[in-house]
């Protein structure tokens, strides 16, 4: 069932994938983005990594595809004109398929079997935060406070 | 075999024979599929758990639509409906059929697959956030590690699919009501996570079963040891209750539909059914989150008191719940609508303070002993933030003529 289900869930991502990349309305393309977002958080939720699925969720079809939406709303006017083949693009796919091809095939633990590991329960990812990676924790956390300061300097009005 | 991680039905293995009766008329149902294969037996018993759920809240919401009108009608001194059915409870009924005898007007310019998708996409989320609340001992549909982060997983989706459908009717109103929704949500979806965590903390986990079940039991033999009996609990409770009135959509935080502005927000353009499915989509968006509050705060389905544990567990979660509800009804019918720039102001400035506030509290509440010098010293520090917040954002003394900056 679970191979079915992977199947499944594959076709949807990569249809959406595609659907992100070649659909003629920006929006249409956000929207299909956001799919394949939840067809990967699925995925994930098939490999019984639950935290990383709901927060891939949470994080990307709630916050970031709420956020390219706006972009396009509130910068774009009217119709988008074709403009052509996209060479730059295209390059930037190719490179990046590339790097990730060359970076899977030398990878060594894919050549053998996955070794048993314990259950990823959030119990377990939360303590390796605090211990193990807590100068990063504390590094994000000090980007996203200056970031949000960022945002709130960007909008206050001036005092006349 | 029945996994029963995914399934969250236990055995039945407790002696009460009442409170256990539906989970063991689900195992009576299941029996019959021994000879099955393990995927056929999971699917049916998921296909179960979706049926219950949905029945048991789609007549809660058919009720609360009713009981909502009578008790409006109560406040503002009139009757509210009586003419279908005895009492007039079979309104939801008609208005059911009016709904689905109704035209379905999709606007010339809109674009028709986002327009459609919308509804049935804040539908589906709202009722998925559902699923992982315990409403009785043993009855959670489904339990998976992280609950309570699923429960907002999901509901951050409703944002994108309030999106689509402002953006879907191309209709100005439609816009413009969605993007307030979506601001809205986004602004009080930070604190009510944050007034979360101060009970995550508490328990250890992020699962609705485990914070259940650590709030079993009572003080002194008779205080129950919900979280809301600690001043954490009870000021992180409110803020919760405040944010999740917002995060629905409810009077007096319903600014996406003002229908003196902006005719009906985002719903403009819906119409026959759609426009149900939206109506629908809010009230069961507004069982999960009071559901949650239950939950998290509430002691879930434990019963208040120790003498009255025989009445089942699910009669005294469905009882918390509509109490709750009951306080949404009537602030609909007592308190006028805010300003958008109110709602934005008492977010970031007020709300979003003390929900931080909390977690310092639960925090300091832990390290004292979880006891009577950790609930004295939690309020200390609640109460030290609340005066310190209430005197820097007193506006009274700085009344000055009124600026009107984009009305000129």
């Amino acid at each position: 069932m679970s191979s079915a289900a992977f199947v499944i869930i594959s076709i949807v991502t990569l249809a959406a994938a595609l659907g992100a990349a070649t659909l003629q309305k920006l929006m249409h393309a956000t929207l299909s983005f956001a799919v394949t977002l939840v067809g990967v958080a699925a995925l994930f939720f098939l490999l019984g990594a639950e935290f990383v699925g709901l927060v891939l969720v949470f994080v990307y079809v709630g916050a970031v595809a709420v956020l390219i939406v706006f972009t396009i709303l509130l910068t774009r006017r009217g119709v988008e004109t074709h403009r052509g083949f996209n060479w730059g693009g295209a390059f930037l796919a190719v490179a990046v398929l590339g790097g990730l091809s060359w970076a899977i095939f030398n990878t060594q633990s894919a050549a053998v079997v996955a070794p048993r590991v314990r259950a990823l329960t959030v119990a377990r990812i939360g303590e390796a935060l605090m211990t193990n990676y807590v100068w990063p924790l504390q590094c994000v956390g000090l980007l996203l406070t200056a970031a949000l300061i960022g945002a709130l300097v960007l909008v206050m009005e001036e005092k006349r | 075999m029945i996994n029963q991680s995914i399934d969250g039905f236990l055995p039945p293995d407790v002696g009460n024979s009442v409170d256990q009766i539906f989970v063991n008329a689900k195992h009576w149902v299941l029996t019959w599929l021994t000879t099955a294969p393990g995927w056929a037996a999971q699917i049916v018993s998921s296909l179960i758990n979706i049926f219950a759920l949905l029945a048991v809240f789609l007549t809660l919401f058919a009720l609360m639509s009713v009981l909502e009108r009578k008790i409006l009608g109560r406040i503002q001194n009139r009757f509210g409906p009586n003419r279908v059915g005895p009492f007039g409870l079979l309104q939801p009924v008609a208005d059911g059929i009016k709904m689905l005898i109704k035209e379905d007007i999709v606007p010339a310019r809109a674009d028709k697959l986002v327009h459609f998708l919308a509804p049935i996409l804040i539908a589906a989320a709202a009722i998925l956030a559902l699923g992982i609340i315990p409403y009785g001992r043993n009855m959670t549909p489904f339990t998976i590690d992280g609950g309570i982060l699923f429960f907002f997983a999901v509901g951050s989706t409703t944002e994108l699919a309030v999106f689509m459908a402002g953006w879907g009717s191309n209709n100005k109103f439609s816009m413009l009501g969605a993007m307030r929704a979506i601001a809205q949500m986004i602004s009080y979806e930070l604190p009510l996570i944050i007034t979360v965590l101060p009970v995550v903390m508490a328990v250890g986990s992020l699962t609705p079963d485990r914070i259940v079940a650590a709030q079993a039991g009572y003080t002194f033999g008779f205080v129950p040891r919900w979280f809301v009996f600690a001043p954490w609990g009870a000021m992180a409770f409110v803020l919760f209750f405040v944010s999740g009135l917002v995060e629905s959509n409810r009077t007096p935080f319903d600014v996406p539909e003002g229908e003196s502005e902006i005719v009906a927000g985002h719903m403009t353009e819906y119409s026959g059914f759609k426009y149900a499915t939206f109506f629908m989509a809010e009230y069961i968006g507004m069982f999960a989150i009071t559901g949650l509050a239950v939950t998290l705060f509430l002691g879930g389905w434990h019963s208040p008191v120790h003498a009255l544990e025989f009445v089942p567990s699910y009669i005294w979660f469905f009882a918390k719940l509509s109490m709750l509800l009951f306080v949404y009804i009537w602030l609909r019918g007592t308190l006028p609508r805010t300003r958008v720039d109110q709602i934005m102001n008492f977010a970031w400035k007020f709300i979003l303070p003390m929900s931080f506030t909390c977690v310092v509290a639960a925090a300091v509440w832990h390290y004292a002993g979880r006891g009577l010098r950790g609930w004295l010293w939690s309020l200390v520090v609640i109460a030290i933030v609340y005066t310190t917040l209430s005197m820097l954002l007193d506006t009274r003394r700085k009344f000055a003529p009124r600026i009107y900056r984009f009305a000129e």
